[in-house]
């Protein structure tokens, strides 16, 4: 294990250099650490296990490959992450244009809070049967039930970022004459942009659990249908493998997204590294 | 007031506001007339009036809560007045004119943040000159305020007087025929104060704008202005209007030894002082 024992190195070499940043292979050994050292510990616990509720993690792991990386591809984890990128990327714009015109409008907001309010409590779940009834059982069902159910903390946060700019830029975008356009592009929006990514995120989340909670009852493929069908036939090897595929899209999805904000944020993570607010 | 000899009014009894200022400079550019604005029952502008020509270099002053800024927003078009009008370029101001432009007290809250300094400069002239004309103004008015070579720079990576001289370029580039400023150096230190009230002499000279500055500092505005203008507490009204006529260039050391300078400034911080005292008695 080199791996850990460069990782341990790592660790105790950056200690002694605490008030300098790591080098990024050092805290790529610093973050990777603890996982591999967890799975290889799962792998040797597990090795000859009999038991039916715990496979191996050798047995778990030709499951995933065969059933997602074979003919599982185009049958379960294509159609899901299709489903799931078009409720959440139909969630995001929702959230976004809606909450901009939310947020710069004071009688549209007037007229609309209390809907948007009562909607938003409804825990998301709740819709799958009108859901069912409505789009019956497949792709467009969970769409929606995705886009109406993560498009809220997007939807309100942008809302929030609209109207927390300063009335002194508002004041100069005035006293410039810059247009509606210009106003929204070059100020409204950019200004609104760490809080709109904080709902995104969010958004995000939602997203993923509704993919999963919306296969599982209405679909006829997908992970989510996948799982429960595994464990309501006792294909337990199965159930890990989906669980494990979860976690491990999960992941990427997150880490994908914050790619995207560090680079689209670019000036406000730079702002709170200069205040010293973010190290 | 033992002394009234530059004073554009001889009866300190009888204020004359409206009075034309010294020849040289060129037609009445802003003027307001009995301007008035009140939130509710809250009187904070009692009938203002002011006559500002092309080429002048106005300052207004008044004690703390006399309305500076709502003074200067009625001028700008930001805000309509309850009563009476500002006249610029002959015309009633509804909106921002188009050749006005403001530098606000609070730099660090009219800079946007997400844009580099070019182009927080830029963003104003996108509807006053073509793409390909931009680059070169936007360079010329950084090089005016001492910042050649920084425009890529954002501006929470520049000092507070960096900032401010940002937001002075981004005025400057619009090319307006006045600049406002309200109390544009409030918030910077002592010493870059001084190196910005220069900077703003030099390039009213280098550009020939007309300024409106509204300041609290009575040095700053002797220092810097041909009138200064001073206001009553609120309700606020203009209690005298005080012709400067120290020689320009003006110079930090060699101005401020002058003794017209010391005695232009004893006049306006009595009258301050008076403003205040009535305020705080009525």
């Amino acid at each position: 294990m080199t791996t850990t024992r460069a990782a341990a190195r790592a660790v105790t070499q950056t200690a002694t250099r605490a008030t300098t940043r790591p080098h990024p292979l050092r805290l790529l050994a610093l973050r990777t650490w603890l996982p591999v050292v967890l799975i290889v510990w799962w792998w040797l616990a597990s090795a000859g296990s009999r038991s039916l509720y715990f496979p191996p993690l050798s047995t778990i792991l030709e499951t995933l490959q065969h059933d997602w990386l074979g003919p599982g591809l185009t049958a379960n984890l294509l159609p899901s992450l299709g489903k799931f990128l078009a409720g959440f990327l139909i969630a995001a714009a929702c959230g976004i244009v809606f909450g901009l015109l939310i947020g710069m409008s004071r009688t549209l907001a007037a007229a609309v809070e209390p809907i948007v309010q009562f909607l938003r409590s409804l825990p998301p779940p709740v819709l799958l049967p009108i859901g069912i009834l409505v789009f019956g059982i497949g792709a467009p069902m969970n769409i929606a039930i995705i886009a109406f159910g993560a498009v809220w903390p997007t939807l309100l946060n942008t809302i929030d970022g609209v109207r927390s700019l300063d009335s002194q830029v508002r004041d100069m975008s005035r006293s410039y004459r810059l247009t509606l356009g210009q106003r929204v592009r070059y100020i409204v929006v950019p200004n609104a942009g760490p809080q709109i990514f904080a709902g995104l995120r969010t958004t995000l989340q939602i997203s993923i659990i509704l993919i999963v909670v919306s296969e599982m009852v209405a679909s006829v493929n997908g992970i989510g249908y996948y799982l429960l069908n595994s464990q309501q036939t006792f294909a337990v090897p199965q159930t890990w493998a989906g669980t494990l595929l979860l976690g491990a899209l999960g992941y990427v999805a997150n880490l994908l997204f914050l790619r995207i904000e560090s680079r689209v944020l670019r000036w406000h993570s730079g702002m709170r590294a200069a205040s010293g607010k973010d190290a | 007031m033992t002394t009234q000899p530059t004073t554009t009014e001889p009866n300190p009894g009888a204020p004359n506001p409206a009075a034309p200022a010294t020849p040289p400079f060129g037609d009445v550019l802003l003027e307001l007339e009995q301007l008035r604005k009140s939130y509710g029952s809250t009187q904070i502008l009692d009938g203002v009036d002011l006559s500002v020509r092309r080429g002048e270099f106005v300052c207004i002053v008044g004690p703390s809560g006399s309305g500076k800024t709502t003074l200067l927003k009625c001028m700008a078009g930001l805000l309509d007045p309850s009563g009476g009008r500002t006249v610029f370029e002959g015309e009633t101001v509804t909106e921002p004119p188009a050749k006005l432009a403001v530098v606000f007290q609070d730099y660090s809250r009219s800079l946007l943040l997400w844009m580099t300094v070019a182009a927080n400069i830029g963003l104003p002239l996108k509807n006053k000159l073509p793409k390909a004309g931009r680059p070169a103004r936007i360079e010329e008015v950084l090089r005016a305020v001492g910042l050649s070579g920084k425009g890529g720079l954002y501006p929470w990576q520049m000092s507070g007087g960096m900032q401010q001289r940002a937001a002075i370029a981004r005025g400057l580039a619009y090319q307006p025929d006045v600049l406002l400023m309200d109390e544009p150096f409030a918030a910077v230190d002592a010493q870059t104060r001084i190196e910005l009230e220069d900077l703003v002499l030099r390039v009213r000279q280098d550009f020939d704008t007309t300024v409106i500055f509204v300041t609290h500092d009575i040095d700053e505005a002797v220092y810097l202005g041909d009138r200064v203008i001073i206001l009553s507490g609120a309700p606020t009204k203009v209690t005298r209007n005080i012709t400067v006529d120290l020689p320009r260039p003006r110079d930090q050391r060699d101005t401020k030894l002058l003794p017209d300078y010391a005695r232009l400034r004893a006049e306006v911080f009595e009258l301050i002082q008076a403003a205040q005292s009535h305020a705080s008695i009525a």
